[in-house]
């Protein structure tokens, strides 16, 4: 066998003992290390013993760009100021979109390595300081700089052209990329933290209660699929991805306290284990094996549940990386939950939501609960530790049993995956 | 070892004065790539050489940009003016990003997946040369 496809262990294992998220949405005032300091106190806050700050060793944050977004590189011993922590050493790691979800596997490297035995984790990221334009430019940094940008493809035009091939080998439609977004909303809006905690459906009512306050006429929408399909409402960004078919622009931190297992009950009487891990690297989307999957995510999740000793079918509950409504069925297929190209069903018939089988994104996904890209991949960690821990309030998975979690954190658009299994020990 | 001319630069160039698609040969397992590499992925052998692709191929999958940065802005695109960029399959078998040509960006329907495609030098900016096919 290869060395690369070796079985991987723990030289000891983790446990996650602590969890903090900051709100998210756009903060003009707020700096991303002010972020990260609210996401620490919110950890702090909900800790279920009392420990000393000064007992963490190390810490590893990821953040994607706080050069171009913030004209600030060197982020981490800012933030170690900032915490008080200095002089512990302090990494900022980037992997686009999956920083912080490579941030964690640093984290959990240096615990299993014996070196360290508390070591704080988590992201940052500030984007709403540039416009719109602005975002996506920087953004498009993360697809390669030399033979996908030149051709015209922006973020969501990748994603857009990853939709296309779907709908195109299997009985994917539009309807089924609107229905994710509306279901992740529906959860969202039951997350305090979202930055849309809002539905569709609000959504649709203030928009007529808008026109009306104008005096323009107001629309006649059905339904939230109607007022989806309402050009003006829900204009194209990429064809076939529309406004409502992306994650928004976000400012917002995460963090989580990991600590090696055999001193968790130290912190918590109720740790998560980190019971398995995955990372993966893969081509741009022209280099890749297929067009409707993403590699990376395929060979991490093999990874994650290898170590686990898990299959698809025993994860409960799951946080997707749904930077784009159909990056979230791809997912859902990639991570072995559904078939290739049985996805757009599954959300048909409601498996993925919160009283479905197999409920996907409870905290309203990157969609509604925001995505600061450095940020998100400890959130989801924030949000799976939560459900395991069965204190995620009205959002909490409706099936019985909520014991494995499972976290899939994308990098661009696919150039780096890393999956996470957690379980209730 | 002699620094490499395979790079993007040099392909660029190649596209702008030779007027062709010039991506890279490995000469020992004989794979085809079309972007410009110093080192075969699949064998990592050095012994490479520029290989002329013939300029047909056909479209693997396509999206409209309807939300476009500066660059294309300025040349006039955006909401009211969606292009096209997909993923084209070349003739030889490799697959390349590239801009899609000659096509009504503001109606996707209009355009097919699996349509023939030859390679579109009109608008070739030599200042920031872009890969562009259109309808053959």
């Amino acid at each position: 066998m290869a060395t690369a496809t070796r079985k991987r262990t723990l030289g000891r294992q983790v446990a996650i003992v602590g969890a903090g998220l900051s709100q998210f949405g756009a903060f003009p005032e707020k700096d991303s290390r002010d972020l990260f300091v609210e996401a620490f106190q919110d950890m702090m806050e909900t800790m279920d013993k009392p420990f000393d700050i000064d007992d963490i060793e190390c810490a590893y944050i990821g953040n994607y760009s706080s050069d171009l977004f913030e004209t600030q590189g060197h982020t981490a011993p800012i933030v170690a100021d900032w915490l008080g922590m200095t002089p512990i050493p302090i990494t900022r790691i980037e992997n686009a979109c999956a920083s912080s979800g490579s941030a964690l596997r640093e984290g959990v490297m240096a615990i299993a390595s014996g070196m360290y035995d508390i070591v704080l984790v988590g992201g940052m990221e500030k984007m709403t300081n540039l416009p719109t334009e602005g975002v996506t430019d920087v953004l498009a940094s993360a697809a390669d700089g030399l033979y996908e940008v030149p051709a015209g493809l922006t973020f969501p035009g990748i994603f857009g052209a990853i939709a296309k091939a779907h709908m195109d080998r299997y009985e994917t439609n539009l309807d089924h990329l609107l229905k994710v977004g509306i279901k992740n909303h529906n959860n969202g809006a039951l997350n305090p933290k979202a930055q849309f905690s809002v539905t569709i459906k609000d959504m649709m009512e203030r928009r007529k209660a808008r026109a009306e306050q104008r005096g323009q006429p107001v629309p006649d929408y059905r339904d939230e699929m109607d007022f989806l399909n309402d050009q003006s409402a829900n204009p194209w960004i990429a064809w076939p991805l529309r406004l409502y078919d992306c994650a928004p622009i976000t400012d917002g931190a995460s963090c989580v306290l990991l600590v090696s297992a055999e001193i968790a009950h130290n912190f918590t009487d109720r740790p998560v284990a980190l019971a398995g891990f995955g990372q993966a690297s893969g081509k741009p989307l022209h280099d890749a094996d297929e067009l409707t999957s993403l590699s990376a995510a395929k060979e991490a999740s093999r990874q994650a549940y290898e170590m686990a000793g898990i299959t698809a079918d025993d994860v409960d509950v799951a946080e997707v990386h749904d930077c784009f409504t159909i990056a979230e069925i791809v997912a859902s297929e990639d991570l072995g939950f559904f078939a290739p190209g049985e996805g757009p069903r599954a959300v048909d018939e409601g498996r993925t939501a919160l009283d479905g089988d197999r409920p996907i994104n409870t905290s309203g996904g990157l969609k509604s609960k925001g995505h600061p890209v450095g940020a998100s991949g400890v959130g989801q960690v924030v949000e799976i530790y939560h459900q395991l821990r069965g204190e995620a309030g009205d959002r909490q998975a409706k099936k019985s049993k909520v014991e494995v979690g499972l976290t899939h954190n994308v990098g661009g658009t696919g150039g780096t995956c890393v999956v996470n299994v957690l379980r209730m020990e | 070892m002699p620094s490499s001319e395979f790079n993007a630069a040099n392909y660029y160039k190649r596209l702008v004065e030779d007027r062709q698609l010039t991506g890279i040969r490995c000469n020992v397992c004989g794979q085809l790539s079309p972007e410009a590499r110093p080192m075969c992925a699949v064998c990592r052998s050095s012994d490479i050489a520029w290989h002329a692709f013939s300029g047909r191929a056909t479209l693997s999958t396509f999206t409209c940009i309807s939300v476009v940065p500066d660059y294309w802005g300025q040349k006039g695109y955006g909401r009211n003016n969606p292009y096209c960029s997909g993923i084209v399959t070349l003739e030889e078998g490799p697959r390349i990003s590239a801009r899609i040509t000659g096509v009504d960006g503001s109606n996707p329907q209009s355009i097919r997946s699996g349509m023939a495609l030859a390679l579109d030098l009109e608008d070739l900016d030599p200042e920031r040369p872009s890969l562009a096919f259109r309808p053959a």
